[in-house]
């Protein structure tokens, strides 16, 4: 994993200063909050509905047990002790105090994190494969590059004022795991018919009010081309991006308006011009940071534990089936632990819960955590004779559900619970479907779902990609929630098709049982999952499920007409 | 024929904190909404708002918002500010508690 070097602890040393004396000149009353807000949003600081919120950047969701216990600190000494997980893989704390946040962001540069670039219009925290390093489809680890970009995006003088915020994830496999689709600039680590590495890189993706799936702009980017290619991409993006309307100056604006292949050729003229500027220093730099992703040493050792305990206990097994990835360490496997217990508060942890996962890492995970964009906390590497001793564990402390995947593994935004910009709640819609579904005791059954609710039209909870996806609105002064269905995140993208009309927060999780039991109806078998059987049926079935009266009024209509 | 004037409160958040406070007749900013000051008169709510912004050493982003007479004070038309007035629904977090040890 990377470690800071010394520029890098300088760097942030600075900063943290420098929004110290912010801080102090604000509360003397030397700043305005006109003045302020551009600083305190450079550092992650936001003002919600009931409290300042500070969110902190984890680069592609990876952490150090350390990290993660500090994280827990902070928690207990300034917030509330717990923290959310968001899907940016970043973490978000709900109450901190103003003049306390100094202090948290010294803490946080003890163990090497910040929250700069969290927020504005610049390029934020770069997201990755959770299961990076990890995973046995992975052509490469994607985190070299992640931390590369993000290392260059930092401060980058060009890039501070961008006409509106600007996203990248990367991924090194096949499958995608990192929604690269639904970026600014998704990179996706790929090899060319002679075999030699490089990117496919897509871009104009995003969700919110305007979704759009990514194009790709360059099939194969030779690896050495990285840096300067994607400076050319948003230096085009910054000239040309709308600062006009706030609503049209995503880079999917940009180039949905002047199209994919004007937008190829502005990058491919920039980039001929600052090809040359990039001397190769970038590349040695890539090497250094790709020699502290250096795979764990695996150990070679029985899996009869495993065995045994997958025979003997069906709550072990059902876990197992559930949780674990396949590794690409002989005897290995990767650990989704779920943050979604059922009736809980998707991605949030308790303090406890943090310093309980950052021990199970050090002891048994080579010291390894992963946060997920789907909100749940990873232990990448894992040999399998220690499973039963860390589904003990994880049991104790409230973090055995043996749901990933599954309807209740919901992603939710934070909603109007906590969220200034939302338009209704997110967060206790996910507690009553994942609840539902538990007393029902379907969601095995039913098979991989996956259900993504926002609180607004940002679609911070990615629920235009969600199988099923929930849209809670304001509707003159009463929520109100739409529902999508057929969305995908995946190298397959897709958007979801709104169904008709919105549903009230007592009626959604009637609405969504309803979709789901027309599911069990329809499907083929157990293995034809939701998105398929949608992708055969189309959203018909659907729609008759969940506006019966609709088709009792066609139907008498037509019998009127008969 | 004019149209109706809703009556207003002026809110914020407190500028140490971030937690929601309002307005009070006698121009201090209470946490409690049933102490705020209920505007019904739509030029004094303006000017009302307009020097409470100026309060910047002790708050951030003051707005009007719409209220309605209630029997204990002020109550919120809208259930934005109904959560504002309250906190959370997940955790029994924010105003919620702080109303329970006023009781």
């Amino acid at each position: 994993m990377y470690r800071y070097n010394d520029f890098d602890t300088a760097f942030l040393a600075e900063r943290n200063a420098q929004f110290r004396a912010q801080v102090a000149r604000r509360i003397d009353g030397s700043l305005t909050e006109d003045e302020f807000r551009p600083l305190r949003l450079m550092n992650g600081l936001y003002l919600q509905l009931h409290a300042y919120m500070l969110r902190v950047a984890i680069p592609y969701g990876t952490l150090r047990s350390a990290q993660m216990r500090q994280l827990a600190m902070i928690a207990d000494k300034w917030d509330k002790g717990y923290g959310h997980f968001t899907t940016r893989q970043n973490i978000q704390y709900n109450w901190p105090k103003l003049p306390e946040v100094p202090d948290i962001l010294d803490a946080l540069a003890e163990v090497d994190l910040h929250a700069i670039q969290t927020s504005g219009n610049t390029i934020r925290n770069v997201t990755a494969d959770h299961f990076a390093g990890a995973a046995a489809d992975e052509i490469a680890d994607p985190r070299p590059v992640a931390e590369l970009l993000r290392q260059w995006s930092t401060d980058h003088p060009e890039f501070q004022f961008l006409p509106r915020k600007f996203k990248f994830a990367v991924t090194g496999s096949p499958n995608d795991r990192a929604v690269t689709r639904a970026h600014d600039i998704g990179v996706r680590m790929i090899r060319n018919a002679a075999g030699e590495p490089g990117y496919e890189v897509l871009v104009g993706g995003g969700l919110g009010r305007t979704p759009m799936i990514g194009k790709v702009i360059r099939d194969f980017l030779p690896k050495e081309d990285l840096l300067p290619y994607m400076e050319a991409i948003v230096s085009v993006y910054n000239t040309l991006g709308r600062r006009d309307n706030k609503y049209k100056a995503r880079i999917k604006i940009t180039v949905h308006e002047n199209g994919i292949d004007t937008m190829r050729e502005k990058v491919e003229a920039r980039f001929a011009e600052i090809r040359p500027l990039f001397t190769g220093v970038d590349q040695e730099m890539l090497a250094e940071i790709e020699a502290q992703f250096a795979p764990p040493a695996f150990r070679n050792a029985p899996v009869s534990a495993y065995d045994e305990a997958r025979q003997s206990d069906p709550v072990f097994r059902a876990w197992a089936d559930t949780n674990l990835a396949p590794h690409r360490a002989e005897g290995y496997a990767i650990v989704t632990v779920s943050l979604k217990k059922h009736g809980q508060t998707p991605g949030d942890a308790t303090s406890d819960q943090m310093r309980l996962l950052a021990d199970l890492a050090e002891r048994y995970g080579h010291d390894e955590l992963r946060i997920s964009h789907e909100q749940n906390v990873i232990l990448p590497h894992v040999h399998r004779s220690d499973l039963p001793a860390i589904h003990a564990a994880l049991k104790a402390a409230d973090l055995a559900t043996a749901n990933v995947g599954l309807i209740s593994d919901i992603i939710a935004c934070p909603g109007m619970d906590y969220c200034a910009l939302a338009t209704a709640r997110s967060i206790p819609v996910a507690q009553e479907i994942a609840q539902r579904f538990e007393d029902l005791k379907l969601e095995h059954d039913i098979g991989p779902l996956k259900l993504k609710i926002s609180g607004c039209i940002n679609a911070c909870g990615h629920h235009h990609v969600g199988h099923i996806g929930i849209l809670g609105l304001d509707r003159a002064g009463v929520e109100n929630y739409q529902i999508t269905l057929g969305g995908d995140g995946t190298e397959e993208a897709a958007l979801g098709d709104r169904t008709g009309p919105g549903f009230a927060y007592d009626e959604i999780t009637d609405a969504i049982e309803r979709i789901v039991r027309a599911y069990l109806a329809l499907r083929e078998d157990a293995d034809e999952t939701f998105l398929m059987a949608y992708r055969r049926v189309g959203a018909d079935p659907f729609k008759a499920a969940l506006y019966p009266e609709d088709k009792a009024a066609k139907k008498e209509k037509a019998e009127a007409h008969a | 024929m004019p149209r109706t004037f809703t009556p207003k409160v002026v809110t914020a958040n407190a500028l140490l904190e971030g937690d929601v406070v309002y307005l009070t007749e006698d121009d201090r900013w209470t946490r409690n909404l049933s102490e705020a000051e209920l505007i019904t008169d739509e030029a004094i709510a303006e000017v009302r708002l307009l020097d409470a912004a100026r309060r910047q050493s002790e708050i951030v982003g003051a707005y009007l918002v719409d209220m309605v007479a209630g029997a204990n004070g002020p109550e919120p038309t809208h259930f934005r500010e109904d959560f504002r007035r309250t906190g959370p629904s997940n955790y029994f977090h924010g105003k919620q508690v702080d109303d329970l040890s006023r009781i």
